[in-house]
């Protein structure tokens, strides 16, 4: 039915001087697809995208990614193979103003691979990618510095450097955590949009309401165990998952 | 009435920023004023100076040189304690070249240069991988260590050095040769901090995470601050092994360490420019207190302490910042 | 001769441990990379110097009173230099550099170098150990030595303070919320390490003369040992400083003792290329800090 998936994890274990955080992890992603990565506090979702981007190596294991296998890669370079990740804890560049946070992924080699070429202009092309993603323009939001924005913006200006990086396949780590409803329904669409162009995402959340809405398909972590995958409902019924997210009842 | 300070840009630096500057002559002349007094400068203080203090401006030269690369480095991430050791490769480049080899200085000196850039680089590349105190350390280390060797394996010259290396045809050559160098690397590295690339090498220093994810590669990034850096460094000791005719282990000293740090921080950490205008105040400043010996050294240690603590944006910022700006107290409101 | 230069080479392990176990200890907890550490190693032993002779007090007293002098010099420099560029590597690097400089360079100024300027020894005698004729002092090195570095394991291991040093050391965020001061830890860090650095001058110095490029000498090696064993793990101080004492001894014994030098450079070539973060570094290198 499917071709090769895009993203294949298979076998993966992770031992950090005893604990051991993941445990013979097993996930495959189809090209288009929206993942979303869930599972309580601890229970190993960012060191799974920690292992997948290469910024952690692991125990045991394989990675495929279109059938390559990036175990042991350098960040930059499986960034390069277009994948791309947002941090969990935001860290911006926060002495300069927005639009400069993206000269740096502009001035990434992936994008003489996508575009074939440089930006002749780096700072028009940020600005247009930061008001893609709500940067109002004529309140010049763009062009202050980091350091005074709110959580809901600096979460848009990593969206919005990941995005620059024209990846096939984006990780999202907790995206929404911090946002209000509404910044959280402003930054949907254009999640949404990403996935019109084809894109693959996969996204670790907590905010479970908001991610069902979008995701096609849900992987439930604990304990760096894959304990559930499926249909967001179907997963939610398990009794496992119930278990992991509540704790042991009564 | 509780008051505040409050810091505006000057009149004349908001007209004269924008192409309007154009129609003014006082306007171009604010603009010009910082970058022509600095050349003018250059180009005619060899002329109006007499034999001691023409060697002293030499010695500023040098100094300013290894200043600017110590900050291209700490622009990047990477603390240099032994801005020395490229002073002393290029050095010994540059003398080898010369005493065993008899190469002409004018040939001698770019191959130094280059070669001295790759063995720092090469020789400093395992650590680039890790936090800068490991840096640093090496770095402090590699140079003292490197004299100790060159006493004890007598190589090279063991402790009398090399000497009778042939100095540069004329006396002018050597000012203008260093003082263009001076320029070059100035106004031609000047740019980077602002450029795109410069602001990588900063994001590396600030978030090194961050630049990786974006797919940069940052080791490479680094090396090649190291490499500029490093180049620079070897001519500035290939220069003065042709000026003083003698190379030896004085060349790995601390001072030439030391002082280089002392002028970046006291003029301006971040910025070329102020590099160099440390050195133009301290290489001076220790030709006239040369009559105190031993305690210059710790004046320096003194100045750098002082300024990394309570004035670190250095002299040269708060000079640009009076010029571009000026204070006035404001009421605050409510 | 072998039998001689292991001897040697052992005594000389431990005196590399003891200079470099004070650094390493303040880098582990605070993250603070003394570069003053040679400094401070002189000043004690130049401070218990001018009390023995200026104010002849005994010796004893003399080395009691240099050690709380130098470890309340090296609260005293946190407090009022390091706190304020505390966090910022580059500042924090060249305050405390510069402050040795300044300190070594002074006291080369004011004329503090010359024979006289040597520290007695403990007690006065050889001894015929392995074939090797061994002084008194030296013994009491390695004893001292051995009994400092189990003191400090147990220390870090079993006292509350102790364990506090190792929580910062190991995670500063989470020991702040659990209401441990890192300020105050630091202080007390840079203190220790100044405090081991005297007492270490103390019991070697009397086997040479005092002078201030001792100062540069003990913070290179220092530096070595920490650099090959690994900053913050004293099990590397330890096996690093093995590695270099014996390698330099039986260079120095076998080939000649120009090689001694080559050797410990080389070693810290290798070290870096091979596992840069040291033996037993605890540095993660950059893919692992997230």
């Amino acid at each position: 039915m499917s071709s090769c998936p895009l993203l294949k994890v298979s076998g993966l274990y992770k031992n950090f001087g005893g604990v051991q955080a993941i445990n013979d992890l097993n996930v495959e992603l189809a090209e288009g697809e929206l993942l979303g990565l869930i599972g309580p506090n601890g229970s190993g979702k960012t060191t799974a995208v920690n292992l997948i981007t290469g910024f952690v190596k692991p125990s045991e294991g394989e990675v495929f990614y279109r059938s390559q296998n990036i175990i042991g890669w350098p960040p930059y370079k499986i960034v390069r193979l277009g994948i791309a990740r947002t941090f969990q804890m935001v860290k911006p560049f926060y002495r300069l103003p927005a639009y400069k946070n993206m000269i740096i992924p502009l001035y990434s080699p992936r994008i003489k691979q996508t575009i074939g070429g440089k930006y002749g202009d780096r700072d028009a092309v940020a600005l247009d990618l930061l008001e893609e993603v709500g940067f109002e323009r004529d309140a010049f939001v763009a062009y202050k510095s980091a350091s005074v924005l709110p959580q809901g913006y600096l979460k848009r200006l990593e969206l919005a450097k990941v995005i620059a990086l024209q990846p096939d396949l984006l990780i999202l780590d907790e995206l929404f955590s911090g946002l209000s409803l509404a910044e959280v329904a402003s930054i949907v669409p254009i999640i949404e949009k990403l996935r019109q162009e084809g894109k693959t995402i996969i996204m670790i959340e907590h905010r479970l309401k908001e991610l069902f809405r979008i995701a096609d398909r849900v992987v439930v972590l604990n304990f760096g165990e894959k304990i559930a995958e499926g249909k967001s409902d179907e997963v939610m019924q398990s009794e496992a998952v119930k278990k992991a997210y509540l704790g042991a009842e009564a | 009435m509780e008051k505040r300070k409050e810091r505006i840009d000057r009149g004349i630096k908001v007209r004269s920023g924008d192409i309007f500057a154009l129609c003014s002559w006082r306007e171009m002349l604010f603009l010009a004023a910082p970058r022509l007094i600095p050349i003018l400068g250059f180009l005619i203080l060899p002329l109006l100076l007499g034999a001691y203090w023409q060697k002293v401006l030499l010695s500023v030269a040098v100094f300013a040189l290894l200043a600017i690369s110590w900050d291209i480095l700490a622009q990047s991430g990477m603390i240099s304690l032994g801005q020395a050791l490229f002073f002393g490769m290029g050095a010994y480049a540059s003398g080898v070249f010369n005493h065993y080899w008899g190469w002409h200085p004018l040939v001698a000196l770019p191959f130094a240069t280059v070669m001295g850039g790759v063995i720092c680089t090469a020789l400093l590349l395992p650590v680039l991988r890790l936090r800068g105190i490991y840096f640093a350390m090496v770095r402090l280390i590699i140079p003292l260590m490197l004299v100790r060797i060159i006493e004890a394996t007598k190589i090279f010259g063991g402790t009398e050095g090399l000497s009778g290396i042939v100095p540069l045809p004329s006396k002018w050559l050597e000012l203008y040769l260093v003082m263009g160098a001076l320029m070059a690397a100035l106004f031609g590295f000047r740019r980077m901090p602002d450029s795109d690339y410069g602001l990588v090498l900063k994001g590396i220093n600030d978030n090194d995470r961050s630049v990786m994810n974006a797919g940069i590669n940052i080791y490479w990034f680094k090396a090649q601050a190291l490499f500029i850096s490093s180049s620079i460094g070897a001519f500035s000791g290939a220069f003065m092994t042709h000026v003083y005719m003698f190379v030896g282990m004085p060349v790995f000293a601390l001072d030439y360490s030391i002082l280089p740090i002392a002028a970046a921080v006291v003029g301006g950490p971040g910025n070329l420019a102020g590099a160099t205008l440390g050195a133009f105040i301290l290489v001076p400043l220790s030709e006239i207190l040369r009559g105190i010996g031993g305690l210059r050294i710790v004046l320096y240690g003194l100045f750098l302490v002082i300024f990394i603590v309570a004035l670190p944006e250095g002299i040269f910022h708060y000079i640009q910042r009076k010029y571009h700006q000026f204070e006035r107290w404001v009421e605050v409101e409510g | 001769m072998f039998l001689d230069t292991v001897v040697y080479a052992l005594i000389n392990s431990v005196i590399l441990a003891l200079m470099a176990i004070g650094f390493n200890l303040t880098f582990g907890i605070s993250g603070v990379a003394n570069f003053a550490y040679g400094a401070l190693y002189v000043t004690a032993a130049y401070v218990s110097w001018m009390l023995l002779n200026l104010i002849k007090l005994p010796y004893f007293l003399s080395a009691f009173i240099s050690i709380l002098f130098t470890t309340l010099l090296g609260a005293l420099m946190y407090r009022f230099i390091l706190l304020r560029v505390r966090g910022q590597a580059l500042s924090e690097v060249i305050a405390t550099f510069g402050i040795g400089l300044a300190i070594l360079e002074l006291f080369r100024y004011l004329g503090f170098v010359g024979f006289e300027y040597t520290l007695p020894v403990f007690i006065d005698q050889s001894f015929f150990i392995l074939g090797a004729f061994v002084d008194m002092q030296r013994i009491l090195i390695v004893i001292f030595g051995a009994l400092l570095i189990l003191g400090l394991w147990v220390f870090t291991h079993h006292t509350s303070l102790g364990l506090a040093f190792r929580g910062i050391a190991q995670d500063e965020r989470t020991a702040l919320s659990l209401g441990i001061d890192s300020d105050w830890i630091a202080t007390l860090a840079v203190s220790f390490g100044a405090g081991l650095a005297a007492i270490a001058a103390t019991i070697i110095i009397p086997l040479g003369s005092i002078s201030p490029s001792e100062g540069y000498s003990v913070l290179i090696k220092a530096l070595a040992v920490c650099i090959i064993g690994g900053l913050g793990s004293t099990g590397g101080v330890i096996v690093a400083s093995f590695i270099i004492g014996f390698a330099e001894r039986f260079t120095d014994s076998y080939i000649s003792s120009h090689w001694t030098m080559i050797v410990s450079l080389a070693a810290i070539l290798i070290v870096l290329i091979v596992k840069p973060s040291g033996l037993f570094g605890e540095q993660k290198e950059l893919e692992e800090r997230i």
